[in-house]
């Protein structure tokens, strides 16, 4: 059996790239289990995926504690300890970084037993704009380096899963997972399935049997306060309210009254101000508003203005 | 037919818009969201005829679930732990009603503290209710089920709501290989639904059970439902011949893993099991004889079954994803219920308690479960219940203590 973990941020397309290699293994007649991990985080926030392959029917589930291959779409994951890239790699698993470093770096930075690759992260993947093509290419490299995987099935497997997008994205995306396929050709086949572990001679766990503690330190409870502050619900946001000035009559209290997040203050002179870092973009405010002074544009729009510098 | 890799939600989807599913009242939950998701793609493009309606709780999707299976049209809904919990009154009350319709509940955690991952105590809680329960192990078998669920729901021997089960993120957002049916085969399998009395119209109201009845009466309608739920075990024997008659997939009430000529049986529900299952090969290649139970069907409880297959057993190992506080596995005690005093129940039913929360399961832990087993069954002494959990995690967990006391003492709290 393969078994293929990615690890990323939300938003670059891990769960995308475990499924594009997932259909590319299943239409190589493989039998497949891809599924994405995360918790309540959203973009930005450390995320992995993977993917099982194998002739016979998967009984295996859950996390992947012993991988074939690892593959690092964010460099910038390594050195977070709670990502856990590096967790039980061993020296007969592929470690492979999408990186603007070289090889020879990361050998030295890590020091691992098995074989480390990079896969070249060029200035255009680099830029955050497009970032989604990261785990295009992540699946792309992953694709040859199994071995098993043909060039058309690999595109094949990449038109199926971004079917839904306009027809010039998938056509960047299937010629990013291309490059990234023929980028890593000489590795073909370095991964390989491992031997399935006998229950003879196995490691015992290392069980314990929990004991009382009192409900100080056994009841799960923040000391800390406004923590809520730090977690930017803002980027949750697909549409956003701006207020338009000139037609605000400064009322002082209907729009910041109905915000259902506390996220419009008002200045001492009556005028509104949102809080974008907290704002969900629920538009309760546009609906509000008497006179029709906050309006709603895509945030893709407010984003790509940011991005070019021009104001929103 | 058609196989594609669905992930659970999808499969589940797939079951409802193959049974033709007519009304669809929902509200979203992580991780049951993909499920109504997906539907209401399907109703928006034409692809369903269905009509799906969002409502304001789950509390009022089960009341609308109830009320529309009461006109006699096929219901779906899903929803998933906190949701579950939520609509308990409901459940009760529908299930009082003798309504057929099938609700798939993607099993998670309850909170506190708040996990998103699978975790059964949600689905136990249900327990009790009146709704039927099946669960399952694969993605195949959540879309199967849905099929078989709307069955016997609606069996003029049963005549219950029922619960399709699948655990959350290990099938809810695992894809897997599916057989999709041909839309023909399903509907010879499952005919449009026949709501014989079931025929509550505006233009003529009935009143479903309002009445205030004294003891004596709710007795005998509770009971009533109780037999019910006992008729849906040789009606969902029936059921399954049709199915794999139809599709060439068997679904016993119990799965049967190598259990026939073991010694040492893991018991077990839901996903996990398939864990179990790889564990089982094995453990078999090094020449253990163990096997693996999983009920399928645990509402109605298939107690015969389990007394059949345990007969002679020399070790069960129960595996509870569940937690009943101040008492312990319930599969554990349900089990111990139905194989007392029969003859040759095994010797040592052992109880484990892991996976709460979707803490993984790891094939080491069920290699040492047998060699508890072993130990038990020399000794001729059962040990007591264990918790899955490893000196590792309550070493990663003494680092977030550390941290909330550092915050304690900063903030000048009480130590």
């Amino acid at each position: 059996m393969y078994r293929i973990r990615f690890h990323g941020r939300g938003g670059q397309g891990m769960k995308t790239a475990s499924r594009i290699l997932g259909s590319a293994f299943f239409r190589a007649g493989y039998e497949v289990q891809d599924a994405p991990r995360y918790g309540a985080e959203r973009r930005g926030a450390p995320i992995f995926a993977y993917v099982r392959a194998a002739r016979e029917p998967i009984n295996e589930r859950g996390v992947i504690a012993e991988p074939d291959l690892v593959i690092v779409a964010d460099e910038s994951l390594v050195g977070i300890a709670a990502a856990g890239v590096c967790q039980g790699l061993s020296e007969r698993s592929v470690l492979l970084i999408n990186s603007h470093e070289d090889v020879a770096t990361w050998t030295h930075r890590l020091n691992l037993a098995g074989p480390v690759l990079v896969l070249p992260a060029r200035e255009a993947v680099a830029d955050r704009a497009e970032l989604p093509f990261a785990g295009t290419a992540c699946a792309g490299a992953a694709a040859v380096l199994v071995g098993v995987i043909p060039r058309d099935g690999l595109e094949a497997a990449v038109r199926e899963e971004l079917g839904s997008l306009p027809q010039q994205v998938i056509d960047q995306n299937v010629a990013v997972a291309l490059h990234a396929y023929d980028e890593m050709r000489d590795h073909a086949g370095l991964v390989r399935e491992a031997p399935t572990r006998s229950a003879k001679d196995y490691e015992p766990p290392a069980w314990l049997e929990p004991v009382f503690e009192d409900a100080r330190h056994s009841a799960p409870a923040i000391h800390a306060a406004a923590t809520s502050v730090q977690v930017r619900t803002g980027l949750w946001r697909t549409l956003r309210p701006v207020i338009d000035y000139d037609r605000c009559n400064k009322c002082w209290w209907v729009c910041s009254t109905f915000c259902p997040d506390s996220c419009i203050s008002v200045t001492d002179d009556g005028v509104p101000e949102i809080d974008y870092d907290h704002c969900k973009g629920c538009m309760i405010c546009v609906a509000k508003c008497p006179p029709h002074a906050i309006g709603a544009i895509p945030e893709t729009d407010a984003r790509d203005a940011a991005l070019t510098g021009e104001p929103s | 037919m058609s196989r594609e890799l669905l992930t659970g939600n999808g499969a589940a989807a797939w079951g409802a818009r193959l049974a033709r599913a007519d009304y669809v009242p929902a509200f979203p939950i992580t991780p049951q969201t993909e499920i109504i998701e997906t539907l209401g793609q399907w109703i928006d493009a034409g692809d369903m005829p269905g009509r799906m309606v969002t409502l304001e709780s789950e509390h009022s999707v089960l009341t609308a679930a109830g009320a529309a299976a009461a006109t006699g049209v096929r219901v779906f809904t899903a929803t998933s732990s906190q949701g579950l919990l939520y609509a308990m009154e409901m459940l009760y009350t529908v299930a009082g009603w003798r309504v057929p319709f099938v609700l798939v509940n993607v099993s998670r955690g309850l909170a506190a503290p708040v996990t998103l991952e699978s975790d059964h105590n949600d689905i136990m809680a249900a327990r009790d209710s009146g709704f039927l329960q099946i669960h399952c192990a694969t993605c195949q078998e959540v879309l199967d089920g849905v099929l078989m669920a709307y069955r016997l729901a609606e069996d003029e021997r049963v005549r219950l709501p029922a619960i399709v089960n699948l655990d959350g993120f290990y099938l809810s957002f695992t894809r897997e290989p599916v057989d999709i049916p041909d839309p023909a085969a399903v509907d010879r399998f499952l005919p449009g639904f026949d709501p014989e009395n079931l025929a509550f119209r505006a233009s003529q109201p009935i009143s479903q059970a309002v009445a205030v009845l004294g003891g004596s009466p709710y007795s005998y309608f509770r009971y009533e439902t109780h037999l019910a739920a006992l008729n849906a075990l040789h009606t969902y024997a029936d059921i399954a011949q049709d199915f794999a008659a139809e599709f060439g997939r068997s679904y016993e009430a119990v799965e049967n893993y190598h259990a026939d000529d073991a010694d040492i049986v893991f018991v077990m529900l839901g996903s996990f099991a398939t864990k179990a299952r790889d564990a089982v090969d094995r453990l078999r290649a090094s020449g253990e004889r163990v096997g693996l139970l999983r009920p399928r069907v645990y509402r109605p409880f298939p107690a015969d079954d389990m007394r059949r297959l345990l007969a002679g057993k020399r070790a069960a190992i129960v595996v509870d994803q569940n937690l009943s506080v101040g008492k312990g596995g319930v599969l554990h005690a349900e089990l111990a219920s139905v194989l007392y005093g029969i003859p040759k129940a095994p010797a040592a039913l052992l109880s484990f308690v892991g996976g709460l929360g979707g803490r993984d399961i790891s094939a080491e832990e069920f290699f040492e479960m047998v060699t508890v087993a072993r130990q038990a069954i020399a000794d001729g002494v059962t040990p007591p219940p264990r918790l899955l959990y490893t000196e590792d995690e309550l070493r990663e967990l003494r680092k977030l203590q550390a941290v909330a006391e550092v915050e304690r003492r900063e903030l000048g709290g009480k130590r």
